[in-house]
């Protein structure tokens, strides 16, 4: 498709105005071939997905078809209207709609085109909005939240009646989420507003481009697909595992022991980038590389708690290639030019082999040069992980995850925004939003609860009517009821649902606060975490180790604790749970003594020791194996499925072991198994087959069970909240007042409780089912799962601990246990006090 | 005393808590009980709270008043009281009661039915509810127990209150457990919010400076099945 250079020369000239041709001639270049044929196919009127690894000169050719465009465009002339916007480009990044700006400005001035860009995220100041609204730039740079205030704007069909391109960059990461479904949306209305409308698609490789090519255009003829265009190349990245001469970890995720050795890769190259999984992970990589860091060589952290200025100040440096290392989150992931990084370091297992290729594509944006990354597993399962993966990355395997069906909550904020916008029929809305890829298989009742939804909450008990947000004209308009539904909705655009965290701050040590205010923040924690400390216990965070002095309203005070140890980890591995391909990987790995050559010697050993004291699970079986250990008796499942799935695993086996008489008392679950322990000797019950393991493992697991326990779990209220606030139905924002105190908001708890009494088929209770059963608890993958090891259930029942059981029972006690323990919690709190009243008990 | 045998398996001894002399039970359902006086507090039940926010532009289910009735029918029927005492913010705003679902209505009248039942005034609802019968009082005095909506900055023996939502954290092996509570100190008490949409305010927040001897405090902690007893040197803030 992409081979055809010469007649692509030939077309320069063709396609390129001649000020573009001389400027290529000057800058001593010539067009690339896929930037050609993008402008070919966008000139005929086609909507465009690119797909090209980082450093292919993705950004000018998503831009060329708009630039030659306006460089051909008559001049306004004096005293004619303001012209619309030209094109829209949307990223998923606010530093990425700037970096841009900074990207294009440059080619436009040497070129001497007549073209204005300008940004529009939340950062720009609303005196620049109001004048943007009057004299909009050529070229918008903006966020998807941006585009849905915008749409929600009275004026926007006149704002976006000259739009001739959206360009859509990192179109892979905005597709999977949230975000992305408003945005779908959101094209689709602009589709609405100018129907010759075309889309431009930037993204990087993907496990299945149509899906990302229906997703571009209009799906009114239904699986109707924009052109594509791939680039394929690149240099093989150098890969390698650190073969560490320290002992590989049976468990955690700190990569600690290799800390001297990544100082030596950082010492050798002029840029290092460290990738992490989470942020306590950054922080501690961060801490251990500062406490060997003896050249004092600028290192940097970055990440998303901390705060902006921080982050900016790092960014800037790095910009600047003032840093020889900077560690990193996710945060960095996205297509920002980082200066000249020659190294990227990823600590812990990668988790996917595409996101592994994506942030190796950080270093060295030269298409044409190989990459180099060295993989640091933190323990020995990763180790197998990062294995796999690297062979993955060679083969060029993608595992990005499949598209899923649009939220529902997020199409009543949609619903909202047009009404917002516009008064809308529910006929041509319902068409509209069905050209949307994500909706495209909406149905036409389901809708209507929508809008019903939106216009009074949608209950049975027809209660509100009189508050309605939107209402029926007489026409058959639906339309907001009074300009303060418009103000609310703008103050709650959005899909990004911030945890709630506290802020940072700075003070005295042994002050609880009110005297000392006005310290420096550092960045912002979750609530969840700073619950669980008490006055004087030390953590990290923004690179420093500190004393927790107390919370006072929504801020924590923090003392700098220098020289002591963080005594409080934060809990949890992996943000992200493992592929399913890195895992079936992992699996024919473990199957296949000939693969473990290539192992480091020491986790081939620990393999062959576990091949002797037990078995090796093959490729489609599963293992699981039985022991005693101290008063409780343990089962340890090898199902590899990620961690959000072992966790659904553990909840509903419990539920289950309970039923059979076993006593379970916890578990504990990670990326690659899951741990059970009970009172009662699971050993012999399933030798026995009291239950046996196949009826244990059955299917229907996910049938009554799940409902029992769906209802009452905390996942599930958590996914309910998000659901209310993208819905609307609560608020992020009220004008003048921020939420604050308890006492005086609603908790979504309490409204899921009540609803799912009252009304549990509401449709955001169903919203929520179908959320929680893709997101937090990755029941499909479960469902697939126990399909595949029917009748392939493989028992080892053992008198002691095998070594691949060693990794998660390290976990034991360094996890939260899960489970719904609370009562338990409270149990002993109250024993504790009975103990503590008795007279044997008081010295 | 003279209970009937459903009402008396209700109550253990071990579960009776002495407020100024007067035993009381603190039932996990968030509703104190005085077998003594065959008298039922319950504080904050918010009703029509939904409705208040949908008024605003939430539109919330509308089913938090159905609820909170349900509850509260439930602990009558199991306590029988001869006195039901509303200690304040019985509706959310002024308008609750004439805002209330007919249906809803008709089940508060049933319960009301063939007992005292006293509306003491709170912040939220200072007049007495529209249309529905039962006394409104700012403050009830029953032997040594003083019934009123907020409590006193001034320190009374005796005073049985509401109005704070009285919550208490405690962290164990690492976990946070948040519960309604009562909370008392032999003295005085201050009871949970009992309306399905009241939230809670930690116990150790400011706003209860002063109300409590730290000493004695202990914080009745709502479970599923049962009250648990915390003493005040176990409670976390926030």
């Amino acid at each position: 498709m992409t081979e055809q250079p010469r007649l692509a020369e030939q077309n320069a000239a063709v396609l390129l105005p001649e000020p573009f041709v001389k400027w290529f001639g000057e800058k001593g270049w010539s067009p690339r071939v896929h930037q050609l044929e993008l402008l070919a196919k966008a000139q005929s009127g086609q909507s465009v997905l690119l797909i090209a690894p980082t450093g292919a000169g993705k950004t000018l050719a998503g831009f060329l078809p708009s630039l030659t465009e306006l460089a051909n465009r008559p001049k306004r002339k004096p005293g004619q209207a303001h012209r619309g916007i030209h094109t829209l480009y949307i990223s998923p990044l606010k530093a990425l709609a700037v970096d841009i700006e900074r990207n294009l400005g440059k080619p436009v001035e040497e070129i001497g085109l007549p073209v204005t860009i300008e940004t529009r995220t939340g950062d720009t100041p609303s005196h620049k909005r109001q004048r943007q609204k009057l004299a909009p730039p050529d070229i918008l740079l903006t966020t998807p939240e941006q585009l849905a205030l915008l749409i929600a704007s009275n004026d926007a069909k006149r704002f976006f009646e000259d739009l001739r391109y959206v360009v859509l960059d990192e179109l892979h990461s905005l597709v999977t989420s949230k975000r992305g479904h408003l945005l779908a949306l959101g094209l689709a209305r602009l589709r609405a507003f100018v129907p010759d409308l075309q889309t431009i698609g930037l993204s990087a490789t993907v496990a299945e481009p149509d899906e990302l090519r229906r997703w571009l255009v209009s799906q009114a003829s239904p699986g109707a697909m924009s052109e594509l265009i791939v680039v394929t190349g690149g240099a093989k990245p150098d890969i390698s595992i650190l073969d560490s001469e320290e002992r590989v970890p049976w468990a955690g995720h700190s990569a600690r022991y290799a800390t001297p050795e990544i100082y030596r890769e950082i010492k050798r190259h002029k840029t290092t980038l460290l990738f992490v999984n989470t942020r306590s992970q950054a922080e501690l990589l961060f801490q251990e590389l500062w406490r060997v860091n003896e050249d004092t060589l600028p290192i940097a952290l970055h990440h998303g708690s901390l705060d902006v200025a921080q982050r900016r100040r790092v960014e800037k440096a790095m910009g600047e290639n003032a840093l020889r290392a900077i560690v990193a989150t996710s945060t960095l992931d996205l297509g920002i030019d980082w200066g000249d990084v020659d190294l990227v370091v990823h600590v812990g297992a990668p988790k996917g082999a595409s996101r592994l290729a994506q942030r190796i594509g950080r270093a060295n944006h030269r298409m044409d040069e190989p990459s180099k990354a060295i993989l640091i597993p933190a323990n020995r399962f990763e180790v197998l992980e990062c294995r796999a993966a690297l062979d993955a990355n060679y083969l060029g395997a993608q595992d990005t995850p499949p598209l899923v069906n649009g939220g529902l909550d997020v199409l009543a904020q949609h619903v909202l925004g047009c009404a917002c916008g516009a008064p809308f029929h529910a006929d041509t809305l319902f068409d509209e939003v069905r050209t949307a890829a994500p909706y495209a298989s909406l149905d036409r009742p389901t809708f209507d609860r929508v809008i019903d939804f939106v216009a009074t909450g949608g209950y049975a008990l027809r209660n509100y009517e009189r508050y309605a947000r939107i209402r029926q004209t007489k026409e058959g308009l639906w339309r907001v009821s009074n300009p303060a539904v418009a103000q609310q909705y703008r103050l709650n655009v959005g899909t990004i649902i911030e945890v709630p965290a506290l802020n940072v701050r700075y003070v005295q040590a042994g002050s609880r606060g009110a005297a000392s205010r006005g310290g420096r923040v550092l960045g912002k924690i979750e609530e969840a975490f700073l619950e669980t400390l008490t006055h004087g216990d030390t953590f990290m965070f923004a690179g420093k180790i500190l004393r927790f002095e107390g919370i006072r309203e929504n801020e924590c005070f923090v003392s700098n604790a220098p020289g002591s140890d963080a005594k409080v980890p934060y809990y949890g591995g992996g943000k992200f749970p493992l592929s399913t391909y890195l895992a079936e990987q992992v699996r024919a790995m473990l199957d296949d003594p000939q693969r473990w050559k290539k192992l480091p010697e020491q986790v081939a050993d620990w393999l062959r020791f576990q091949a002797d004291k037990s078995v090796l699970p093959k490729r489609d079986d599963l293992l699981i194996e039985t022991f005693p250990r101290g008063n409780r008796y343990y089962m340890v499942a090898y199902p590899f499925e990620g961690r959000l799935a072992h966790q659904t695993l553990g909840m509903l086996l419990t539920r289950r072991l309970d039923r059979a008489g076993a006593k379970p008392v916890g578990f504990v679950a990670t990326d690659y198994a899951l741990a059970i322990w009970s009172l009662a000797d699971m050993g012999w019950m399933f030798k026995n087959r009291k239950p046996s393991l196949a009826t244990l493992f059955d299917q229907d697991m996910l049938g009554d069970d799940l409902e029992v326990w769906f209802a009452d779990s905390w996942l599930l209220k958590r996914t309910f909240r998000n659901c209310a606030l993208i819905s609307g139905l609560i608020e992020k924002r009220h004008p003048g007042k921020e939420k604050s105190g308890r006492q005086v908001t609603v908790s979504t708890d309490l409204i899921y409780d009540v609803l799912r009494s009252h009304e549990p088929d509401h449709i955001l209770l169903q919203a929520t089912r179908t959320d929680a059963a893709t997101g937090l608890l990755d029941v499909s993958r479960l469902a697939e799962m126990l399909s595949r090891i029917r009748g392939r259930i493989m028992h080892k029942n053992l008198e002691q601990i095998s070594p691949l059981a060693v990794p998660i029972m390290l976990e034991i006690g360094k996890m939260p246990v899960n489970g719904e323990a609370d009562e338990t919690l409270l149990m002993d709190a109250a024993t504790l006090v009975e103990e503590a009243m008795g007279p044997e008990m008081m010295d | 005393m003279n209970f009937s045998l459903s009402r008396a398996t209700l109550i253990a001894e071990a579960d009776l808590v002495g407020i100024a002399g007067e035993r009381a039970v603190c039932d996990r359902r968030g509703v104190l009980y005085f077998p003594d006086l065959r008298l039922l507090a319950v504080s904050d039940l918010h009703l029509e709270k939904g409705s208040s926010f949908a008024r605003r532009g939430a539109l919330i289910p509308p089913y938090d008043t159905g609820a909170t009735l349900l509850r509260l029918q439930a602990v009558i029927a199991d306590y029988q009281p001869r006195i039901v005492v509303s200690l304040g913010d019985s509706f959310h705003d002024g308008g609750g009661a004439e805002r209330m679902h007919s249906s809803f209505r008709e089940r508060l009248e049933a319960m009301m039915g063939g007992r005292d039942w006293i509306w003491v005034a709170g912040n939220h609802d200072p007049e007495a509810p529209a249309d529905l019968p039962g006394e409104t009082v700012r403050e009830l005095a029953i032997g040594s127990l003083l019934f009123r909506h907020e409590p006193s900055k001034t320190r009374i023996e005796g005073e049985i209150s509401g109005h704070l939502h009285p919550c208490a954290r405690i962290v164990q092996r690492g976990r946070s457990v948040r519960r309604r509570c009562f909370a008392g100190d032999g003295g005085r008490m201050i009871m949970p919010a009992f309306g399905a949409y009241t939230g809670s305010l930690n116990v150790l927040d400011r706003a209860y400076a002063g109300l409590f001897r730290l000493e004695t405090l202990m914080a009745y902690m709502l479970g599923a099945e049962r009250i648990f007893a915390i003493s005040g040197s176990m409670l976390r803030p926030g």
